[in-house]
């Protein structure tokens, strides 16, 4: 038995124009290695932008600066909130004036998880 | 006289890491995690190796000290430690060209010249601050001294994590007190021979007379010798393992007897483990089929065969291993034993592109390849991964109800590789 394929038609000219479609990883994974995904539950970061059911982009690789929004463990709990760091206090403030912000104690053990670097949101 | 310098780098308690970096409540916690079926422990944190819960240690016999120290305990989840895995794996590579990956947590370094304690200091933090994973780094002029070297690290916490014995002030005082049985490589069986000849600590054997060592031990011991005198024998292999063959096996929930279980567990091995060496353009020249029966059963009698088969043209074909695997299992199967696992391993494994079809070959070697690539995009894309959408019908159905389906209750969720499994900030 013998078998062989036989192409059919003429090469499609736009064959050579092939592009890729677009990656929305290049655009929001930076560094693969480095990069979770993280959904919030709560509305504390609401005047950030950041409601209940969106999934953040966590770059663990980037270093939280003062001001930054960023996922920490505190008290054996996720939470998001504004990084703020002063001479001698850091903070972690919430972006909703219904929300108090946390001022971490001495005895407190905070870990910044990561530093957010986008918010996936569906749009309403 | 060669200047290679190595580093092996170790991820500690992996899978216990691995927990850690997305359950906040598993902080300075207690953890255990369970082999497949939740039988033993197979990994354990730190605060866990302190409360002396051994390694290996089957679940039951640890029920007290589990529940008296609030021990969390957890089922394998080998989804998240491997995309964990891959992780660090990606990490090292960026800093060192040659890797090679030895196991799912460790993989073996070819360091540049100028690469020194702060180097690997430096690596170490950004595998922990990228990835949350710590790792130890031990280097040596030899994969025998990096992999000893960081056996030292972990068993020494004041080191911080990097250690290069061959640099240690007390270098011979360490070997000195360390059984030959501690290096990498020696095994009882050596250990013993080696005490035969008067050597019972690493410093004797590294002083030992290389000629007599080749003639009582043979080229493995010269081997083991010489590099641990700062020959390096053992090169990087920067292959992974995974292509030397790929096994698919695990034990069942339950003993199972009848031929028909058999058959839809090995079906399933079979078609996991192909899918595997499809996604890496290999075919199997070689496949392998086992059976066993519960050897800690002691009152129980014990089978456990194993066949192999020479296949002429190789494949990588779900049907056409999948055919062949069930006859194999036919003619080792013996009713009457209560089987504890069974499973498949396919060797010889060859590229795709660089097979050679044999003379008597049709040239489409195998007309059902493309169905199989179609199954496994579908499934790749619409399914979840542990339950497939499309599955061949000696696969079975309602797996989750079967004896041999893996137990595992006590799984994590899948934190990196499924939406529906994400980590949650209650915020």
């Amino acid at each position: 038995m013998v078998t062989a394929k036989v192409e059919a038609g003429f090469p499609s000219p736009a064959d050579d124009h092939m592009e890729r479609s677009i990656d929305l990883n290049e655009e929001l994974i930076g560094n693969p290695a480095a990069t979770f995904f993280v959904r919030v539950s709560g509305d504390s970061m609401r005047d950030a932008n950041i409601h209940s059911g969106d999934i953040l982009v966590i770059d663990r690789s980037v270093t939280p600066v003062d001001r930054q929004i960023v996922v920490a463990m505190i008290d054996g709990e996720f939470t998001v909130k504004r990084f703020r760091r002063t001479k001698d206090r850091i903070f972690l403030e919430a972006e909703n004036p219904a929300f108090h912000p946390i001022e971490v104690g001495e005895n407190q053990e905070l870990t910044i998880w990561g530093a957010v670097t986008f918010v996936i949101h569906r749009a309403k | 006289m060669s200047t290679h310098r190595f580093a092996l780098v170790d991820c500690n308690n992996f899978f216990c890491s691995c927990e850690r970096v997305f359950n906040p409540r598993l902080h300075k916690a207690p953890i255990v995690v369970l082999s497949n079926n939740d039988g033993c422990i197979i990994s354990r944190s730190q605060e866990a190796k302190n409360l002396g819960i051994p390694m290996g240690a089957p679940l039951h016999e640890q029920q007290e000290v589990i529940q008296k120290n609030r021990v969390h305990v957890l089922s394998s989840n080998y989804t998240l430690y491997g995309d964990m895995s891959a992780r660090v794996m990606s990490i090292l590579r960026e800093e060192v060209s040659a890797v090679e990956v030895y196991s799912i947590d460790e993989a073996f370094l070819e360091l540049p010249e100028k690469f020194d304690e702060k180097a690997a200091s430096k690596l170490r933090v950004k595998v922990l601050r990228w990835t949350g994973i710590p790792v130890c780094i031990g280097m040596g002029t030899t994969k025998l001294l990096a992999k000893f070297s960081n056996h030292y690290a972990k068993k020494n916490p004041c080191f911080g994590g990097i250690v290069e014995l061959e640099n240690h002030p007390f270098f011979n005082d360490i070997i000195a007190s360390t059984r030959t049985g501690d290096l990498w490589g020696v095994g009882k069986n050596l250990e013993r021979r080696l005490q035969h000849l008067g050597i019972t600590t690493v410093l004797e054997f590294k002083n030992a007379n290389p000629a007599s060592i080749r003639k009582e031990l043979g080229v493995v011991g010269e081997r083991l010798l010489r590099e641990l005198n700062g020959i390096s024998c053992m090169n990087l292999e920067e292959i992974p393992p995974a292509r030397k063959g790929v096994m698919a096996s695990r034990s069942f929930g339950s003993s199972v007897e009848s031929l028909e279980e058999l058959e839809e567990a090995l079906a399933n091995h079979v078609a996991r483990a192909s899918e595997r060496i499809r996604r890496f353009g290999l075919l199997a020249s070689h496949l392998q089929v086992s059976l066993q029966t519960n050897r800690f059963k002691k009152e129980e009698t014990q089978y456990a065969p194993t066949i192999g088969h020479a296949l002429l043209t190789p494949t990588a074909s779900t049907s056409q291993l999948m055919n062949i695997a069930q006859k194999m299992l036919h003619s080792i199967y013996r009713s009457g034993y209560r089987y504890k696992k069974t499973g498949i391993f396919l060797g010889g494994l060859v590229s795709e592109d660089s097979f050679q079809p044999s003379l008597f070959d049709i040239p489409v070697t195998n007309p059902r390849g493309d169905i199989d690539k179609i199954c496994d995009a579908i499934n790749k894309k619409l399914g979840d991964p542990k339950n497939p959408l499309i599955t061949r019908a000696s696969q079975g159905t309602k797996q989750s109800s079967k004896g041999w389906k893996m137990r595992s209750q006590r799984r994590s969720p899948c934190y990196t590789t499924d939406w529906r499994e994400l980590p949650i900030a209650r915020i």
